[in-house]
């Protein structure tokens, strides 16, 4: 009675602190926005990390939860951002973009509303994962890593490719994609995405790619189909990584089949290792850290003087040696980085802030050694 | 298509073919000891590159040849010391991202280093010269290259067989924990695999840039792949199998550019990837390998 009374307002209390935090963050946003000519800097940094957030919790849903080691992000990304680049790129702004090859036919005078064009990017990417996984999903392990790896390159290829040029523009990328307006359909979207992604990771399905990551006979002996759930998880990862890559696009307005390299995939694995690998807000933490990370980390790229001595270490690329370094000890020795496979809750922080608390008690008052 | 094209073309394929199975030799050793994709391996092979140019500034290029294989072999050496080995009990998706990681830092190093503006790769005087055989003009690395590799693959091969230290690399990759209570030390072994498959890297090296004449911090990245697969496509872990995976690509590759696809030669790759993996998933010449519970 006691102690169901005790979780009750324990519940009440999270409610009541989540509610704060989400609208602390909402007025900073609010103030970001109202002032956005001033914070224009910190407005896109915290997009591009909220949109690093979608696409590294989608590789955690696949990677961390699932135990399947996808590489190919990218690839997925690639492909929503450019369903949702051709789609919503104003139609009287196509013969700016297309000036070389021309615009094939079909795509003139199609157009959709940004919403709809980032679920299309999303199904399109889904779709692709859809038939890439029937085969690439029943390898194992590492083999699995350089099939999709291999994957993301072919789609690479195919979108920089000549007969693609009157649909991708080849080599010359997509320009004059329309933009977000404001830092808040940024935030929707990924708060949207990543909560049906948290949705589906604490379901049934949640619990049965869990089950095939801690062991795959034990799970398939228990009834649950292997190759069906792998395929759920592999597609929804890449439908979630399909919006990203849209968002990707709305953000920077114009892309190229270069954004999309093995090098990003790279960089969200680095994300998803450092938030810690089968951890949400893991995954959204080292969103944020690392692209605030590689802003902030930003001087080390200009020379520097100290006393007067330029120092000899500091030029263009020595941020990024810096952080590939940061990860390789992210690597080596704390393997479980920041969240392990935690997640953020209340009642680990009441109760980390209330162990100190007791033992301050403690140390305080003198008792008789029966503990 | 005259036949003198064709022949050509032929040898340029197979000249390419013996760098892929130079360089998928390293892959397929490391694989069949550790079972470990080495993602640095590829960029081993271009920091070799950067090695050459360095050395070939300061030396005569009998002398900037040892130097730059020993710098290799003991780069190769150094990385699984430091970012492999400690990493042998975790499990093995840690050991992959470990192995990403050396990749990216490699990467990232020479461009710092070096700049990313592709840096031009020195001429050896005795590769370079033409010959003319018929219709066919080469230089003589072209010829070179398959006859080097069979060579040192020969040699590889007899090394394995007919050593102490070969029976102790087959006796690891065969089962590591017995060799371990057999008395082999594993660690001196794995050691000395980095070391060959570095070391026939530095030379894969110095023949694949001979032919390409720059390098930058990215033109280890796609190669390294590519070799992979060449290693998958003959069987992991088996010498002959990366050796023929190697030639099968250097030659397709080759054909579809020669055919006007070079768009497609590196997509190329991983289709043939996906096919083996389905029709055949150990390679040709792979073992079976069957799953215990």
């Amino acid at each position: 009675m006691d102690q169901s009374f005790h979780a009750m307002g324990e519940r009440r209390r999270n409610i009541v602190l989540s509610l704060c935090l989400a609208g602390l963050l909402l007025a900073c946003c609010g103030y970001l926005q109202a002032n956005k000519y001033e914070y224009n800097y910190a407005i896109s940094i915290i997009e591009r990390s909220l949109i690093y957030a979608v696409v590294a919790v989608s590789m955690n849903l696949v990677n961390g939860f699932t135990g399947l080691f996808s590489l190919g992000q990218a690839g997925f990304m690639a492909i929503g951002a450019y369903v949702t680049a051709i789609l919503t790129i104003p139609t009287a702004n196509r013969p700016s973009v297309y000036y070389i090859s021309g615009i094939h036919p079909w795509i003139e005078n199609l157009h959709a509303p940004a919403l709809l064009a980032l679920i299309l990017g999303g199904l399109a990417a889904a779709a692709c994962a859809a038939l890439i996984g029937i085969p690439v999903l029943r390898l194992k392990s590492d083999y699995l890593a350089i099939a999709t790896l291999g994957f993301a390159e072919i789609i690479r290829a195919l979108i920089a490719a000549p007969m693609m040029d009157r649909i991708t523009n080849g080599s010359y990328g997509l320009k004059s994609i329309p933009g977000f307006s404001s830092i808040f359909q940024v935030l929707a979207l990924a708060a949207c995405s990543i909560g049906l992604m948290v949705l589906l990771i604490n379901s049934s399905y949640g619990r049965m790619f869990k089950a095939i990551r801690e062991d795959e006979i034990a799970a398939e002996a228990m009834g649950i189909n292997l190759f069906r759930t792998k395929e759920l998880s592999f597609v929804i990862s890449s439908f979630f990584a399909g919006i990203s890559g849209g968002m990707l696009a709305m953000f920077m307005r114009s892309i190229d089949s270069k954004t999309f390299q093995v090098s990003l995939t790279y960089d969200i694995l680095l994300i998803v290792v450092i938030g810690g690998i089968g951890s949400v807000t893991g995954s959204v933490l080292g969103a944020f850290l690392v692209t605030a990370g590689r802003e902030i980390l930003r001087f080390f790229d200009e020379p520097f003087f100290l006393g007067g001595v330029q120092v000899p270490l500091f030029r263009p690329g020595f941020r990024m040696v810096i952080f590939s370094l940061l990860l390789m000890i992210v690597v080596l020795f704390y393997s479980k980085g920041l969240m392990g496979t935690n997640e953020f809750s209340w009642n680990s922080i009441c109760r980390f802030f209330g162990r100190k608390e007791r033992k301050k008690q403690e140390g305080r008052v003198p008792h008789d050694g029966a503990k | 298509m005259s036949l003198t094209t064709f022949l050509q073309q032929c040898l340029t394929g197979i000249s390419l073919g013996g760098a892929y199975a130079l360089i998928a030799i390293g892959y397929t050793m490391v694989y069949g000891i550790l079972r470990l994709i080495n993602f640095a391996h590829g960029d081993i092979f271009m920091m070799a590159g950067y090695f050459m140019i360095f050395a070939m500034a300061s030396f005569p290029w009998f002398i900037a040849l040892p130097v730059v294989l020993l710098i290799t072999t003991f780069l190769g050496v150094g990385i699984e010391r430091v970012a492999y080995k400690p990493l042998r009990s975790a499990p093995r998706m840690s050991v992959m991202i470990s192995a990403i990681g050396v990749s990216y830092l490699l990467q990232n190093l020479a461009t710092y280093l070096f700049t990313a503006l592709p840096k031009a790769y020195p001429e050896i005087p005795v590769l370079k010269r033409i010959f003319l055989i018929g219709g066919l003009s080469a230089s003589f690395v072209t010829f070179f290259t398959p006859v080097l590799t069979v060579f040192l693959v020969y040699i590889l091969i007899m090394l394995i067989q007919h050593t102490r230290i070969g029976m102790a690399m087959r006796a690891v990759s065969r089962d590591y924990e017995t060799a371990s209570l057999m008395g082999i030390d594993i660690n001196r072994t794995i050691s000395i695999t980095f070391a060959i498959g570095s070391l026939l890297a530095a030379v894969g090296s110095i023949l694949y840039f001979t032919d390409r004449m720059t390098v930058f911090p990215f033109s280890g990245s796609l190669p390294g792949l590519k070799c992979f697969v060449a290693a998958v496509f003959g069987g992991i872990g088996s010498i002959p199998g990366a050796v023929v995976g190697g030639f099968v690509l250097g030659l397709g590759e080759t054909a579809l550019v020669a055919a006007g696809y070079s768009t497609f030669s590196d997509a190329f790759t991983f289709v043939l990837l996906i096919v083996i993996l389905l029709v055949r998933p150990t390679g040709l010449f792979g073992e079976k390998i069957t799953n215990k519970v």
